[in-house]
């Protein structure tokens, strides 16, 4: 089984892709909505991604 | 109106949405599949399977209920709960024999979390196609 070696922040993109393809799929009613709600997810998940990187290097100095 | 309110919806049979539930479960995804929303089971089977997948790939542990303290209940047999939502997926795993002890790195770490939250969707796509089929949802 092939093992894979990543960085914080690729696992937490691929999670963030994950999670967001299906929690956009589950949650709205039309195809169209499901899109910009699973890219809204997405973006969410990014900038949450990068802040709170951004506030553990700060708070650590 | 408070006649209106008195008005329940009749339950829907059991025979209607067992099938796409237990089939959701056992293949992520299968629920959509049965209710023909073929697009949307793809996309479900795809980025479960591919999460798990990833949570296997960085050598992530799966839960096996303990028991112990309060925190050691709640983690080993929530963390079990959603391995255990994987369905086939967790099944197959287990029945090929992986033994992934639980060591240090954030590698490993990340992987546990991937295999518990690759269930956890799942139970998402579960309860959509739920709705689907007692007709909550289109």
């Amino acid at each position: 089984m092939p093992k894979m070696n990543l960085t914080h922040f690729e696992a937490s993109l691929l999670f963030a892709l994950c999670a967001s393809i299906v929690m956009g799929l589950v949650t709205k009613k039309t195809d169209r909505e499901r899109l910009l709600y699973g890219l809204y997810l997405f973006g969410c998940f990014l900038a949450s991604l990068i802040g709170l990187g951004w506030l553990m290097k700060l708070g650590h100095g | 109106m408070a006649k209106a309110e008195a008005i329940k919806e009749a339950p829907v049979p059991i025979s209607v949405w067992l099938p796409p539930v237990a089939v959701g479960w056992l293949v992520p995804g299968g629920g959509h599949f049965l209710l023909k929303r073929q697009g949307r089971a793809a996309l479900i089977l795809v980025s479960v399977t591919l999460m798990y997948l990833f949570g296997l790939f960085m050598r992530g542990t799966l839960f096996t209920p303990e028991r112990g303290d309060v925190l050691t209940i709640l983690i080993t047999y929530g963390g079990f709960i959603g391995n255990l939502a994987s369905g086939v997926l967790y099944f197959l795993t287990s029945w090929l024999g992986y033994n992934q002890p639980d060591i240090a790195g954030h590698v490993h770490d990340y992987g546990t979390k991937f295999l518990v939250s690759a269930g956890l969707l799942n139970l998402l796509g579960i309860v959509d196609a739920y709705e689907i089929a007692v007709g909550k949802k289109d």
